[in-house]
């Protein structure tokens, strides 16, 4: 008992990290139709960004507290969402218009692009982080097991609802929300109304990355290794989250990102921590077979 | 002049759709396009906004030259248009697509909304509606309440009255009528139903496989005996 609920915690707070990379795929597959391959690998930079700062900050003596864990968040979103509108701008602007495969091919160029770029300019090896935040509480205690809630996840759980309820009122509140529905849902219309739909898109990646940006930088600070890999692997299980919760749904992304994290977690510790990754790809390839649509996908009821 | 087309030809990829096309609306007109099914109507009214784009020719509005703008600048510059097949957003409510509509102009919906209401109680009812769930007759009237949300100094209609009901369709004719007498809105419409369009309106084009052949008064045009072989369905 205390064991799963153990598991169950430490499940909600890798599944959040998921779940803000997933609202990325499916934000961009939204607006326009193509999972951008490279967003595990801007996940990536994410991580990077916000280690950079971090050492930056360490060596000043400056990493204290939860203003400087703040302001590597804020830098790592920035940096970070400048690379996402720099991929859009490269790989998929010139592309649009083209035929379909051609942007998906430019996506995984982008991926590996990112990947090696940061190969040779941060080198191969694997990048360990001290503990910046520790701490936490005992939940509860059963025969000799302890049931902690460390800070960092306490941390992880509320930065990502807070960063997600902000996104939320974005897209469902402002006129920026309101254009890039419009362009998800009829991109020519939404440009009859006066919408900038390049600009609409450019800013979907932006937002998108941002969010990975955090990500990176709460999976960094709570596992301490990053390398230039990462976004690969993290990429994928994001991405089948994204699919289970129904691509093209945020909500969805979110429940499908918890489920995901929730699903690894639990296999590793009632099954098998060398396959835990094998969990993710099952279920991918399950979800692809048995409902494609996944759990909050719409279901085509329009009328056209 | 509000909008001034002059020699201009469009089209898609080999198709050439619109041949040396010149056409004008003057302020404060009601100008009708008629044609057969493909004669290019759809493509004339886009081709104003920019998609696709003309391939010769030049597009003013008043008194601007628009035909190499992006299609969001010149909708932005007082131009709006219910399209054919209505493009209502489907996932949106009915108030968040007609908020859409005002969102070019940048200014508070609020009024409009009124005006809009008043004009299509039926939008009012359904404001919390799903704008893919109406029917579409509803849909059509979302369209132009939607065009009519951003104030136009131009509006472009294609097809408005189609899928509607007789009195709805009369109803919406009046409306253009009266939005035209109140407010001085110039519009170009183009409409299946010639009859109706050609007394509505103050002057009219007949467009024949993207070339203009005719062009004069509405009730001018309606007594032409090619007219009414042609599009209205009285001839022998
Ligand atoms: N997206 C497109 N790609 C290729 N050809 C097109 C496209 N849209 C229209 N056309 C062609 O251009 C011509 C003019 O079409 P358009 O839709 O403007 O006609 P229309 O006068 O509006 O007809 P209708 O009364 O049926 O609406 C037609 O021959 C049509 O097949
Ligand atoms: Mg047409």
């Amino acid at each position: 008992m205390a064991y799963a609920l153990q598991q169950l915690i430490n499940g909600i707070s890798l599944g959040m990290i998921y779940g803000l990379i997933a609202v990325g795929y499916t934000m961009v597959y939204g607006i326009i139709g193509m999972i951008n391959f490279a967003h595990g690998d801007v996940f990536m930079i994410g991580a990077f960004t916000a280690l950079i700062t971090i050492v930056l900050l360490l060596s000043g003596g400056m990493m204290e507290g939860p203003g400087a864990i703040l302001l590597v968040l804020l830098v790592s979103m920035s940096v970070t969402a400048l690379y996402g509108w720099t991929v859009e701008r490269l790989a998929y602007r010139p592309l649009r218009g083209s035929f379909r495969l051609a942007p998906l091919i430019s996506a995984i160029g982008m991926s590996i692009l990112l990947q090696n770029y940061v190969q040779v300019s941060q080198g191969a090896r694997v990048k360990p982080l001290e503990p910046i935040v520790r701490g936490g509480f005992e939940v509860m205690r059963e025969g000799g097991f302890v049931v902690q809630l460390s800070t960092i996840q306490i941390m992880i759980v509320s930065i990502t609802l807070s960063v997600l309820a902000v996104f939320t009122w974005l897209v469902t509140r402002t006129p920026l929300g309101r254009a890039m529905r419009a362009c998800e849902q009829d991109r020519k219309m939404a440009a009859l109304l006066g919408v900038d739909t390049d600009r609409t898109i450019s800013l979907t990646f932006v937002i998108g990355a941002a969010l990975a940006a955090v990500a990176g930088s709460l999976y960094l600070i709570r596992y301490g290794v990053i390398d230039f890999y990462i976004g690969f692997l993290v990429g994928v299980k994001a991405f089948t989250a994204a699919v289970l919760g129904g691509i093209g749904s945020l909500p969805g992304a979110v429940l499908g990102g918890l489920l995901i994290g929730l699903i690894e977690t639990f296999w590793s510790a009632y099954f098998s921590v060398q396959y835990k990754d094998v969990a993710a790809f099952a279920v991918l390839v399950m979800v692809l077979i048995f409902m494609p649509t996944g759990l909050l996908g719409r279901q085509e009821v329009e009328k056209v | 002049m509000i909008l001034e087309l002059e020699t201009v030809s469009a089209g898609y990829g080999a198709v050439q759709a619109l041949t040396d096309v010149s056409l004008h609306v003057a302020e404060g007109e009601i100008v009708t396009l008629i044609g057969a099914n493909g004669a290019g109507k759809s493509t004339l009214l886009m081709t104003i906004c920019g998609d696709p784009r003309a391939r010769a020719g030049r597009i003013t509005f008043d008194g601007q030259d628009i035909t190499a703008l992006p299609t969001h600048a010149i909708m932005r510059g007082g131009i709006a248009q219910s399209p054919e097949g209505r493009r209502v957003f489907p996932r949106m409510t009915v108030l968040d697509n007609l908020i859409m509509g005002a969102e070019v102009a940048g200014h508070d919906p609020g009024r409009d909304l009124e005006r809009v209401y008043t004009l299509f109680p039926r939008l009012k009812e359904r404001a919390a509606q799903r704008g893919g769930t109406l029917s579409g007759g509803e849909q059509q009237m979302l369209a132009i309440g939607r065009a009519l949300m951003a104030r136009p100094r131009l509006l472009l209609l294609d097809e408005p009255s189609l899928g509607l009901a007789p009195l709805i369709a009369r109803q919406i004719f009046s409306a253009i009528r009266e939005l035209n007498a109140r407010e001085g809105l110039s519009v170009l419409l183009v409409e299946q139903n010639a009859n109706q369009a050609l007394r509505l309106a103050h002057r009219g084009y007949v467009l024949v496989t993207g070339r203009i052949t005719l062009e004069g008064p509405g009730r001018a045009l309606l007594d032409r005996p090619e007219i009414r072989d042609a599009y209205l369905g009285t001839g022998a």
